[in-house]
């Protein structure tokens, strides 16, 4: 669909419209493009196309509980990630202690999805921009880690593993095992992705100094996650806020240093997806050496859940960046309004910001660093 | 075509049902339309990378509907979406074939109850050839859906037959 559009006596506008079903667009985003010759003068973004009613469905659910797995179909690419920031949203509401050997299990669980998570953003990433061969590679490794939580969950990508107070069922006797594995055959992956990806000078041709986010305007647009750190802000809730036990781990946050480019640009996204997954792997060797063999996970599950009037909100720091959920209960056994803050949908308010005066053909590169999920931008 | 270039290298003439030859040829190489809604679309994904291998089937990701065979609806078709999957499908160029893959695009799935903007199933807008049920279904599942339509399409003939239901009146 092409307009041209002539104002006056000034150069005419071509009006392209992207998507819904485009390949780049990381699923049904539409974008309603604005150029001039080949640049870009405005794009605004249209949502919408995967709205799924996930607020009403937290209001008809007869249980807290069963609104588990409609978190993990808010963002399918991170779903334990989303299960545990509601579980701590309503721990917190109920004041649940959690015992030690489940905190650790999720925080393991929370780490390896992060990099599961990662690593399809920086595939598709790459898939986006031409090259096909890091798509097979990191899948080969995400493969690996959905086995894990097959053998842990019985489910391949959405889970319904972390439950209000505990989780589900316990570990199989080899997750220790097979996780310290994955951990020490992953590690000489990140550097294979290195060379073979990131310091590759095509891709360093398509992303640097393309889609600049100054570290102003991202703090402006309240961008979270990899997009904020790209921009060079130390801002990770893991250690700024931290919940659950990732205080006790030693670990760094990796920012955006302009180190091929200008700060804040798509390669700096992009490098701190990757090395975030160095860091969840440092996490996971700490959690898995400090987890404590023994115990029930089940033991603080409330048979049924019974709130107080009240409300809470409670943010956790998913792939995408701060998750919080803020929930209004009242005394049935439902919420009577449940939110989600959802990191994708405020990240992709940016892409306007950031898109003005960009080549069409690096939108795709500018919408890919910003890694969206749309089922986390409509609901 | 290991077959075709060793077994019959010196005489290149094979006598075969016209029908057979076609559908053979049909099946073997389904190009799919990469239409991925929801979280199905990451399964379809795994499915077409290294480890279940898509292509052994001859079954290729397109990106335009025009160069397409078959369209995967992988994923929860919303009300604004059902309208682009209708023209999307006619834009499709014959013999064209449509898997719905998942729970949502089936029936609705777990968004059946209270899911005002959901469309309860995929096949309100365009014919289904084969159902893959799941929430989501593994990437087995999604081949299983594959070699049911190439069946189905080994068994299609030139002359269209009447449909049994017109037939009666």
């Amino acid at each position: 669909m092409i307009e041209v559009v002539r104002k006056g006596n000034s150069r005419p506008e071509m009006v392209i419209n992207m998507g819904p079903q485009h390949p780049s667009t990381h699923g049904v985003l539409r974008l309603e493009v604005t150029l001039d010759g080949e640049l870009v003068t405005h794009v605004r973004p249209h949502i919408g196309y995967l709205h799924r009613c996930f607020e009403k469905y937290a209001e008809k659910m007869d249980d807290y509980s069963k609104v588990t797995p409609y978190t993990d179909r808010m963002d399918y690419v991170s779903a334990i990630n989303q299960e545990h920031g509601y579980a701590i949203a309503m721990e917190k509401l109920l004041s649940i202690e959690v015992p030690d050997r489940v905190e650790h299990i999720r925080v393991i669980m929370a780490e390896l999805q992060r990099i599961a998570s990662h690593l399809l953003a920086v595939g598709t990433f790459g898939l986006d921009l031409g090259a096909f061969t890091p798509f097979l590679y990191v899948f080969t490794e995400r493969e690996k880690i959905l086995d894990i939580f097959e053998k842990t969950s019985g489910a391949r990508l959405l889970y319904n593993y972390i439950c209000v107070g505990g989780l589900m069922r316990d570990v199989d006797e080899d997750f220790k095992k097979d996780t310290a594995e994955f951990v020490r055959t992953f590690r000489p992956k990140i550097t294979e992705l290195q060379d073979l990806l990131s310091y590759n000078s095509i891709f360093i041709k398509r992303t640097a100094n393309v889609g600049i986010l100054p570290e102003k305007v991202a703090l402006n647009f309240a961008s979270s996650g990899p997009v904020l750190r790209g921009s060079g802000v130390k801002w990770d809730l893991r250690k700024n806020d931290p919940y659950s036990i990732y205080d006790r781990f030693d670990f760094d946050i990796p920012v955006g240093k302009g180190e091929v480019g200008t700060l804040g640009d798509c390669w700096d996204r992009y490098i701190v997806r990757v090395h975030e997954m160095e860091e969840s792997c440092k996490i996971i060797e700490q959690a898995l050496e400090s987890m404590p063999d023994e115990g029930d996970v089940q033991q603080n599950v409330p048979k049924k859940i019974r709130t107080k009037p009240g409300e809470i909100y409670s943010r956790t720091e998913s792939p995408r960046g701060e998750l919080g959920y803020y929930i209004i209960s009242d005394q049935s056994s439902k919420p009577f309004r449940l939110k989600a803050r959802t990191p994708s949908f405020v990240n992709l308010s940016v892409l306007p910001a950031i898109s003005r005066g960009s080549l069409m053909s690096d939108l795709v590169a500018i919408i890919g660093s910003i890694d969206i999920v749309l089922g986390e931008v409509d609901r | 075509m290991g077959l075709l270039d060793k077994k019959y290298h010196d005489s290149n003439i094979i006598i075969v049902n016209l029908e057979s030859a076609l559908n053979w040829a049909r099946k073997s190489s389904l190009w799919y339309e990469q239409f991925g809604l929801a979280c199905c679309a990451i399964e379809m994904m795994a499915t077409a990378a290294s480890r279940y291998d898509f292509d052994r089937f001859g079954i290729i990701p397109r990106s335009s509907p025009r160069q397409a065979d078959v369209m995967i609806v992988a994923g929860t078709v919303t009300m604004k979406m059902a309208s682009r999957i209708h023209k999307l499908y006619e834009q499709m160029s014959e013999p064209r074939y449509v898997i719905s893959m998942g729970s949502c695009s089936n029936c609705g799935g777990p968004y059946w109850e209270h899911g005002y903007h959901v469309l309860k199933g995929v096949d309100k807008v365009i014919p289904v050839d084969v159902y893959v049920p799941g929430c989501p279904p593994r990437p087995e599942a999604l081949l299983e859906g594959f070699l049911k339509l190439q069946e189905k399409i080994m068994n299609e003939t030139l002359v269209e037959k009447k449909d049994p239901a017109i037939e009666k009146e």
